[in-house]
């Protein structure tokens, strides 16, 4: 009497779709493949292979050091305050062409969780636009949106939000 | 004179606690509301305990904040029909109504079946006789189909109890997709990850459900089948894929994609068929599409006009310019429609604190819901006269239900965690 109207359960499709790590799919590729498991948790995703290891070392000193921008609440401008912060990766990144950054843009708790995510992807998309004018290459940034889900403080209080609202440079291979 | 007024109103405050299940507790405030005392007598033949049939269509009552069910645990042995009603009993409990019935199992197929019926006191006027079955593992529905029954006799709302829910659990980076049935009862997972999950949306017949999920490290959409569990990738392009929304017919999405730069909404095709159709095309952040009811409008979030606002667009004149429905605040988010598409239910900031929004789209004229600080999410109940939203309590993220009058207000609590991102379910 007590059993579960469905059975929910969860295939491993997606875990085969990440053993092509290679680039996005420009169709959507419906997926068929083994009978469903019960309610099975997520397969391990399989990670992109990591080609490059080469970044500025962690607590270097002055604007290479740092590896956040913050913004004010809904806004995505870089401010003066952070302009050096980016000038010196654009720096780094120009010098040296086979390094490569993740721009990752974060959001505060406040407000919807889609909005946010567009949000985080125009704080990544306004640090990408500064650095490709100063002429680094297109193929060294890539940028990903976290939206509100990633905070690096869980609080909920004004410093706690300003803390979160962030683009995170990430070199790979770090 | 100010203090009076608040003796009265917290006298006007009925305050109900219902244990949901195990890991939920359910507080019930409703405000100014007649509750109608009803007596669901247990019916013959019927399990015992919590699980009894006329104790879920009680419950379910209750929860609706309009009924006052009476405790009629000791009511020995459970008549089987109205011959077998001590009337007096009830009459002097001022009970409105009464349900009395009998359950049938039929071993050989698993089957149950509820036959019963709502008399009105003190009359005994019959107002319903009827009969729902299902099978015994689904005997809690088939309560839930007789509590719908009644609702709509009494009170003319729309069924919604036979109804599911789905929602996002979160502890620590543990993050789980989760559906059960309108009352937190048979609660079942349908993904379990460590990387965010954002959006789940019914499919119209409620048989699958698109969501949001980081398991390959960025957005992107897929529709998952529930009773299968198996899922497929919808939306996996360049950048982020997210914002799913089904149109009515369940064979398109709308996604919200930044393939070709910012965050821009587009339509894909269910099964891949076709390439993505950018419906809009703006300087801004376009998001959280929805589609009206009847499928001719899309509602969307965007910010071409500096703050998020909330704004509509007839797709047969995706050329046109769309009509800007939210005003009054710099920040107004995630629109969804009532079922009957009368209403529009929104986030919007007020000072620092971010409320649930009701407007009626024919006057325009908009309502706050709540007033607690970091509300989310809202979805309308199917008979579109409740709304169940996220919102933080005690800095958890728990869920809560307000009915679209105001009057009556739920918390739904769970022990550990944030639970977010509902999403009220169509009728089984």
């Amino acid at each position: 009497m007590k059993k579960a109207l469905l059975a929910l359960a969860v295939t491993s499709v997606l875990a085969a779709c990440s053993s092509t790590p290679t680039e996005e799919t420009s169709t959507p590729v419906a997926q068929k493949t083994a009978a469903p498991v019960a309610v099975a948790p997520a397969q391990p995703m399989v990670k992109e292979p990591v080609t490059v290891s080469l970044y500025p070392a962690k607590g270097v000193g002055g604007a290479l050091g740092q590896r956040t921008i913050h913004y004010a609440f809904d806004k995505y401008t870089v401010t003066d305050e952070y302009m050096p912060v980016v000038d010196a990766h654009g720096d780094f990144l120009l010098s040296h062409g086979a390094a490569k950054v993740t721009l990752q843009g974060n959001c505060d708790e406040r407000g919807s969780r889609e909005y946010n995510l567009g949000l985080g992807q125009r704080r990544a998309d306004s640090v990408r636009k500064i650095l490709m004018a100063k002429g680094v290459k297109d193929s060294q940034i890539e940028t990903v949106s976290f939206g509100k889900e990633k905070p690096v403080n869980p609080g909920h209080n004004a410093a706690a939000w300003a803390e979160n609202r962030r683009t995170d440079i990430v070199y790979q291979g770090e | 004179m100010k203090n009076n007024l608040l003796v009265f109103i917290a006298l006007l405050l009925a305050l109900i606690q219902v244990p949901v299940h195990a890991d939920m507790t359910l507080e019930i405030v409703t405000q100014g509301a007649q509750l109608t005392p009803i007596a669901v007598l247990p019916f013959a033949g019927d399990g015992v305990g919590s699980h009894q049939l006329s104790a879920v269509i009680a419950a379910d009552l209750k929860r609706s904040g309009l009924f006052d069910p009476l405790d009629t645990r000791g009511v020995s042995p459970a008549p089987a029909d109205v011959e077998g009603v001590n009337w007096d009993t009830w009459q002097a409990q001022h009970a409105n109504f009464v349900v009395v019935g009998n359950i049938q199992e039929e071993p050989a197929t698993h089957h149950v079946k509820l036959n019963f019926r709502l008399v009105e006191l003190p009359n005994r006027m019959a107002h319903l006789n009827l009969s729902f079955d299902g099978s015994a593992d689904q005997y809690r529905m088939v309560a839930h189909h007789a509590a719908d029954a009644i609702l709509e006799n009494i009170t003319g709302y729309k069924g919604m109890f036979s109804s599911r829910i789905a929602y996002i659990t979160q502890h620590g980076s543990a993050h789980s997709l989760k559906v059960a049935d309108s009352d937190g009862f048979n609660e079942q997972s349908m993904l379990n990850t460590n990387e965010p999950i954002l959006s789940p949306k019914w499919s119209p017949d409620g048989q699958r459900m698109a969501y949001v999920t980081f398991e390959l490290n960025r957005p992107m959409v897929v529709v998952q089948t529930l009773a299968t569990g198996v899922r497929h990738v919808v939306a996996r392009y360049k950048g982020s894929n997210s914002a799913p929304a089904w149109t009515p017919d369940g064979r398109h999405l709308a996604v919200v994609l930044t393939k070709d730069g910012h965050s821009q909404i587009y339509r894909v095709s269910i099964d891949g068929s076709q390439a993505p159709e950018r419906l809009l095309s703006s300087g801004g952040i376009d998001t959280e599409p929805y589609f009206s009811p009847d499928g001719q409008t899309l509602y969307f979030t965007s910010d071409r006009d500096g703050g998020p606002q909330i704004y509509r667009i007839a797709l047969s004149d995706l050329r046109g310019s769309p009509e800007r429905l939210t005003f009054g605040s710099n920040y107004a988010v995630s629109p969804r429609l009532s079922p009957d598409g009368k209403q529009l239910a929104y986030i919007q900031r007020d000072g620092g604190a971010f409320h649930v929004m009701l407007m009626d789209l024919a006057t325009k004229q908009t309502q706050p819901m709540t007033d607690t600080p970091l509300d989310e999410s809202p979805t309308f109940a199917p008979n579109g006269k409740y709304l169940l939203y996220s919102t933080q309590d005690g800095g958890r993220g728990v869920l809560a239900i307000v009915s679209t009058d105001g009057r009556i207000r739920q918390k739904l609590t769970t022990q550990t965690g944030d639970v977010y991102e509902p999403v009220w379910g169509p009728l089984q």
